[in-house]
């Protein structure tokens, strides 16, 4: 490769705090080079946004550089006034970041804003600096750019704002561009375009690009070099095909080897070292313990789940508001989940996935057509207490691990409410065992029974949430998004966690995900959901392979490939 | 990460270990804040072991004794140690007793109005829609009124309800409903917009699937985690009952001398300003801005340190 553009020597950033420093990245080395793309990859609080945020500058406060030296084109930038940083900044050190929506000021119009960027580094007039306010747009791939140039940000599309804010880090035609998970908060097919985007400038204009992330499909798309990080430190690195295909560090192994693989169905993730501890999961025997009790739900002849022509529209404007509007979420959806399938529900966000689940658990009403549960069509039944009947035999695990538990009340209240709510036991001591015995089941043991949930990692959390849903001796459990918000190591551990509750107590799961991965991982069959329709239900390998609907074509397409992804020694994966 | 084998640690423990905790030791304004609120409100609560003189029991009280200045004052009693109104009484006993009467006023009021505006944020927040409007519709008509006002006509017609004697015996009740009346709005749109974010959140939908009723949800789920805001307007309401009283009572219209509160101690005491008894009025005054200051400045404090962004 050419020469360095950044070189990063035994950086070493800290954090002083009442319970004292803390290290959030230690003697960390890292090289960009023209034309070249690093990617920088680790789980939640490895460091790898402070890294990016040190060496321009932007490290939240009270958070220091502890040591070491940042060289850009061979000048050293550590020490630098913030005046000078500023100069640095936009102009030779180009900035990314995660949100679209926060990253453009909303009263501005895109020209007001990239021609003030381009003014203050490049001092052009301002017809000039229009004129390459609108090439740049050209050049990011937006469509009439000297018409939407005058637009304002509300008025692009998420990803189309990500665009915007690649053209404002281009302005001032910097040396090295920062990207802060460029893609995360964006969809599949959108996050494709914006990485191929990437790749094109980096190569074009000979750039040197940090990308920072958390996702391994968006390394192997686009990294030419990969540092892997852990708790602060890199722990490896190495060209992108090495690092994937096979890593040195026993971190980056296991870290690689819990991604969900989108081309061969597993028994189970292997399992990861290097993370929390889990306690381990007791084997409970369930003839005789509680959980296993009044599994005589009887055999319903047909599916346990029936959706037929379902129907959900969300209408705003109220009283005083005027004009009303609706939004068909959930459009003429039908599907039947038999009796101890896995059925996955797949599609972008707002596709209508998460809404299916709320209707049916009757968080939200129907609008229309019907559902029917072992039987029981439950938009027919008016009064709760007959509704709770069937609500006890299906549970929900929810998205987000820290708003789905109450965060005022003990681990052991959250997950003996059901049980006192149904009066499932016969006295208090009872419950007590046997939420104890649930939270040795999930891995988390007793004693967390007596905590508060801030007191656990959002892994942690999810446990909770699971076992709370278990503690109705539910036959049914919908899992919506249960592993989106959690690390990929964290991920598989939970995943597992699942696949072994549902084939040891029988559970019929419907599991809802926007990652294909996760989906093939986890589902015996899949629906498709597009725009408030289930545009394809196919079995989950068959989908995989054979495609049928445009859109589930499409969306398979976007899978990341890894091509020469890491082989597994353990010989786990099953024949499909 | 935590460490699953430990125990549970106790409440006292947990406070200490607390954020809050971390950030009082280190602010000195809100030190001294509750240092001198701890030491009216112990005075106001002991003021029968505390006080020197109890200026209600006509028996001690020396009519001779009136209008002595100050202790260090030439003419002052060291017995006396703020000296005494026209009748006699003990300026700083009085003082004592005067708090008590106030901060019943201010701490009964503020529960009250809590009670009644969280009731209606909660309802107002969850059930949404019509109820949600027209709860809200009346919020705001209330607001358009000053709580001054509010609050006089609310005595006003205690008054013209009631024969003297028996206003005069539940002046402090009919007070605490007056400013509590006047004062709920704000806790009702406060919790509101809480309930309103708290509602969409997944642990409300998880006692949904439960199939728990709305009211358990809403008490047990929804009220814990919108205590916070509530907590520091109540401290900060607490010094604007307090004045409320106060204002009401110089007016007259609070309650009567025979049992007085700092309001009413001013009041009495404004008659003499200009003829040189000064300490009559001054000393309540002082001791009524001490009180509500430290009491603002602690619910400042608070909902800075509540607040993560502030920090």
């Amino acid at each position: 490769m050419s020469k360095e553009l950044l070189d990063i020597k035994d950086l070493v950033v800290e954090f002083p705090s009442r319970h004292g420093d803390v290290i959030a990245a230690k003697d960390v080395n890292l090289t960009v080079a023209a034309g070249e793309i690093l990617g920088v990859v680790g789980e939640s609080g490895a460091g790898k946004s402070t890294i990016g945020n040190a060496v321009v500058g932007l490290l939240e406060r009270p958070g220091r550089v502890g040591g070491g030296e940042v060289f850009l084109e061979g000048e050293q930038i550590i020490g630098k006034s913030q005046a000078e940083l500023r100069k640095i900044r936009g102009k030779r050190i180009g900035m990314i970041f995660q949100d679209p929506l926060t990253s453009l000021n909303p009263l501005e119009t895109i020209a007001s804003q990239l021609i003030g960027t381009i003014q203050t580094h490049l001092g052009l007039s301002d017809a000039e600096a229009r004129e390459r306010a609108i090439s740049l747009l050209d050049q990011v791939g937006i469509p009439d750019p000297s018409e939407r140039v005058d637009h304002y940000p509300h008025q692009f599309s998420g990803g189309m704002r990500q665009r915007v804010v690649i053209a404002l880090a281009l302005c001032a035609e910097p040396d090295v561009i920062l990207a802060d998970e460029p893609t995360t908060a964006l969809d599949v097919s959108i996050q494709a375009q914006i990485l191929d985007l990437l790749k094109k400038l980096v190569r074009e204009k000979g750039v040197g690009m940090i990308i920072i992330t958390h996702d391994m499909g968006v390394i192997a798309e686009v990294a030419d070099r990969v540092a892997v990080m852990y708790r602060g430190v890199v722990v490896e690195t190495g060209p992108t095909a090495k690092i994937l295909g096979n890593p040195d560090h026993p971190y980056s192994r296991s870290l690689i080897s819990a991604v969900p693989r989108p081309d061969v169905r597993l028994h189970r993730f292997p399992v990861v070292e290097s993370i929390e501890a889990a306690g381990e999961c007791k084997e409970l025997d369930l003839n005789t313990h509680w959980l296993g009790k009044a599994r005589d739900f009887g055999k319903s002849d047909g599916p346990l789940l029936k959706v037929d022509n379902l129907e959900m529209v969300f209408k705003s404007g109220g009283m005083f508001g005027g004009g009303k509007s609706e939004v068909r979420a959930v459009d003429n959806v039908s599907f039947d989940i038999r009796d101890g399938e896995c059925f996955g529900i797949v599609g972008e966000s707002g596709s209508g996935k998460s809404t299916i689940a709320r209707l049916v658990t009757s968080i939200y009403k129907v609008a229309g057509g019907s559902i029917n549960f072992a039987g029981t069509d439950l938009t027919k039944i008016k009064k709760r207490r007959e509704l709770n009947v069937h609500r006890r035999q299906m549970q929900m695990i929810f998205q987000d691990p820290f708003s789905s538990v109450n965060s005022r009340m003990k681990v052991r209240d959250i997950i003996a409410e059901p049980i006192r709510f149904h009066k499932l036991t016969s006295s208090e001591a009872e419950t007590r065992q046997i939420v104890d015995d649930l939270l040795d089941h999930v891995g988390l043991g007793a004693k967390a029974a007596v905590k508060f949930p801030h007191e656990f990692s959002g892994g942690q959390r999810q446990r909770i949430s699971i076992a709370r849903a278990l503690a109705t001796r539910p036959r049914f459990l919908i899992c919506d998004e249960p592993t989106s918000a959690l690390d990929v190591s964290i991920q598989a551990q939970i995943l597992n966690l699942l696949k072994d509750l549902q084939e040891e107590l029988g559970l019929t799961m419907m599991f809802i995900s926007h990652d294909l991965p996760v989906i093939r991982q986890m589902c015996d069959r899949v629906g498709v959901m597009s725009k408030g329709k289930m545009v394809e239900i196919a079995d989950t390998e068959e989908l995989f392979k054979a495609p049928q609907h445009e859109y589930s074509k499409h969306l398979i397409s976007l899978m990341p490939s890894y091509s020469g992804l890491m082989d597994r020694d353990d010989g786990q994966a099953e024949a499909s | 990460m935590s460490d699953i084998s430990s125990e549970a640690p106790s409440f006292i423990t947990r406070f200490r270990e607390s954020d809050l905790w971390y950030n009082f030791k280190r602010s000195p304004g809100a030190m001294i804040a509750a240092f001198l609120t701890f030491i009216i409100v112990f005075g106001a609560v002991f003021a029968n072991f505390v006080a020197p003189h109890n200026p209600f029991d006509l028996a001690t009280v020396d009519l001779f004794d009136g209008l002595l200045p100050p202790a260090w004052e030439a003419d002052g009693k060291a017995s006396y140690l703020l000296g005494t109104d026209d009748q006699g009484r003990d300026v700083f006993s009085t003082i004592l007793y005067g708090s008590r009467i106030s901060l019943i006023v201010g701490f009964a009021s503020v529960g009250f109005a809590a009670v009644l505006g969280i009731t209606v944020g909660l309802i107002s927040g969850y059930a949404g829609g019509m109820v949600d409007s027209f709860l809200m519709r009346v919020a705001d008509v209330q607001l358009s009124f000053p709580a001054i006002l509010i609050a006089l006509l609310i005595d006003g017609i205690a008054r013209g309800i009631m024969p003297r004697e028996v206003h005069d015996e539940l002046a402090v009740y009919v007070l605490v409903v007056a400013i509590g009346l006047s004062f709920w709005v704000q806790y009702a749109r406060t919790v509101r917009s809480s309930v309103l974010v708290e509602r969409n959140k997944e642990y409300v939908q998880a006692g949904q699937v439960i199939g728990l009723p709305d009211w358990i949800i809403l008490v047990r789920h929804i009220l814990p985690n919108v205590m916070g805001p509530v907590l520091v307007i109540a401290t900060i309401q607490l010094a604007l009952a307090v004045i409320t009283e106060a204002t009401l009572s110089f007016l007259g219209v609070g309650v009567p001398p025979t049992s007085p509160s700092l309001g009413t101690l001013i009041r009495i005491g404004n008659d003499y300003l200009f003829s040189g008894e000064w300490w009559i009025t001054i000393f309540p005054g002082v001791a009524l801005v001490v009180l509500v200051l430290s009491v603002n400045i602690l619910g400042d404090w608070l909902r800075d340190a509540l607040n993560p962004k502030l920090r």
